[in-house]
């Protein structure tokens, strides 16, 4: 098994190495129990790109995501990230690889005891130590005032809106200036108007930071206005992948159901 | 119930008990790992050892001073039956230091934080915290268990020490107030011809109750399942079950130290 130097090693040297796919998944199978989550599903995404992955509920959209960033193990297949495989990875070196990902999770998932200011900062105090205080301050503040929030840096997350909280956990998923950013539904369970602040943010940090970004989605709008490619996903399978185009212009029944229904 | 069906009740129930204790001790080697290899956490564990410490101090301190109270009256009454009276001080003392102290200290202890940690842990879990400082790169077994547990094994015998302290205290009063008794004469004749082999074990035995509720809390809290149901669960089955192994342990940690410090 790879060492932490050998990783990141690996990592160096796919970085010089422009061409690949900065994530590849490849024929992953993934269960609870008796249930069939992911059957057999095949993904990469390029820098600089974003491809929304779409289905309906319970398809396994957000549990591809979890495997992207190591929180479940597939049963099998193999999930590159930066060239490197991080099935079974021990979580010291799964470590070094996290920290070129950001996730925003659905409900945001902010840290209910610590303020907004520590929630963006809790990444850096944690893996940029040699940062100061007072660089550490200055970059929260960039962050927040990125996503909109440099007003709100005291704030506690249960004094914030849904919206605000979002945009809190995108700031946070920024803050180590990751490679790879991944987002489960950023757009659900929001108003239309902060739905769109947000898709808008969402591609004003795409332009900015030229990430390879992963959306989860149910959102057809939100899909279309962000992505770049979009995965349609239909019992753990990968029914179509393309352009919005490709998929208007698809005969299969349940692509056509899906679009109809959007 | 048929017999087929109890059989296979109680083969489930065996095998949860057993499934039960090997996760337990897949999370204990989890930890210890985490705890022995850098980076260390050393502000958690400054606010854990707070947490723990100091907010249980008063509740520990008056449950100490009860316990001397009761012990006190019950002692005289009983010597006074025998006609054992100049032998007030030394059983107060030795009640109070090698029984009742380490022992309520423990199911104090175990109500307050066992409880605490539980829900926290439980609470952090079921909105994806636990998950957000994983996906953040972060060990979760060193920030949130490791720090909790050790902090639960340095402070123990601390808080044990000032229940005795206060035990001590209130008893002496309580028998004051009743015969004449100056403090001075109840320390010399209490721990007359006393060693240390007497009352450091018993003192410092509380550190394995410090394992046994951070251990159990926190494995309680990071495997919960199941929204606010699940965190009621969580807290519940903490405090029930690190008394219960608190008591347990007691019976042979009494016979070890009778072994070990004759």
């Amino acid at each position: 098994m790879d060492t932490v130097d050998d990783i990141a090693t690996k990592q160096e040297e796919f970085e010089q190495d422009g061409r690949a796919p900065v994530v590849a998944i490849d024929n992953v199978y993934k269960s609870f129990g008796n249930l069939k989550v992911l059957n057999g599903i095949s993904l990469s995404v390029a820098r600089g790109e974003t491809l929304a992955v779409l289905g309906r509920s319970g398809t396994g959209k957000s549990v591809l995501l979890r495997l992207i960033i190591g929180l479940n193990q597939p049963d099998s297949g193999s999930i590159r990230i930066g060239g490197q495989d991080i099935t079974g990875l021990p979580m010291d070196q799964l470590g070094l690889i996290r920290k070129k990902m950001g996730f925003l999770f659905q409900h945001a998932a902010l840290y209910d005891s610590l303020s907004v200011a520590e929630n963006v900062a809790f990444p850096l105090r944690h893996h940029r130590r040699e940062m100061s205080g007072s660089e550490r301050d200055d970059r929260v503040r960039k962050l927040l005032a990125e996503v909109g929030l440099e007003n709100d840096i005291e704030k506690m997350p249960s004094d914030i809106s849904g919206g605000m909280q979002k945009r809190v956990g995108l700031a946070r998923a920024l803050a180590l200036a990751p490679e790879i950013l991944l987002l489960d539904e950023p757009t659900a369970g929001l108003d239309p108007i902060s739905s769109g602040e947000i898709d808008e943010l969402i591609l004003k940090l795409q332009r900015e930071h030229q990430m390879a970004s992963i959306v989860v989605t149910h959102d057809m709008f939100s899909a279309k206005t962000i992505a770049s490619r979009l995965a349609l996903l239909d019992q753990g399978s990968v029914v179509i992948e393309g352009t919005f185009e490709d998929l208007r212009q698809s005969d299969i029944g349940f692509v056509k159901e899906f679009l109809m229904h959007s | 119930m048929p017999a087929p069906a109890a059989a296979h009740s109680i083969a489930l129930l065996i095998n949860r008990f057993f499934e039960w204790f090997g996760e337990l001790g897949i999370f204990f080697w989890k930890v210890a790992r985490a705890a022995v290899t850098p980076p260390f956490e050393g502000r958690e564990l400054l606010r854990q050892l707070d947490e723990v410490g100091s907010k249980s101090l008063p509740l520990v301190a008056l449950a100490g001073a009860a316990i001397g109270v009761v012990i006190s009256l019950e002692a005289r009454y009983s010597l006074s039956r025998f006609g054992a009276k100049s032998m007030f001080p030394a059983t107060l003392v030795y009640s109070v230091i090698q029984v009742m102290g380490p022992v309520i200290t423990g199911l104090v202890v175990s109500g307050r934080v066992g409880a605490g940690i539980g829900a926290e842990l439980a609470s952090m879990k079921v909105t994806e915290q636990i998950d957000a400082i994983e996906a953040c790169a972060i060990n979760p077994y060193r920030l949130l268990a490791a720090t909790r547990i050790v902090a639960c094994i340095l402070m123990l015998p601390l808080l044990t020490i000032a229940a005795d302290a206060c035990g001590l205290l209130t008893g002496w009063f309580a028998q004051a107030l009743v015969e004449p008794l100056s403090f001075h004469q109840f320390i010399e004749s209490g721990f007359h011809g006393a060693t240390f082999n007497a009352f450091l074990p018993p003192t410092f035995k509380t550190a394995v109750y410090g394992l046994i509720i951070g251990l159990i809390a926190c494995f309680q809290g990071m495997r919960t399942r199941g929204g606010a149901e699940g965190v009621g669960r969580a807290a519940t089955n903490s405090v029930v079950l690190a008394s219960l192994f608190l008591i347990l342990a007691d019976v042979v940690l009494v016979k070890f130290i009778l072994v070990v410090f004759p």
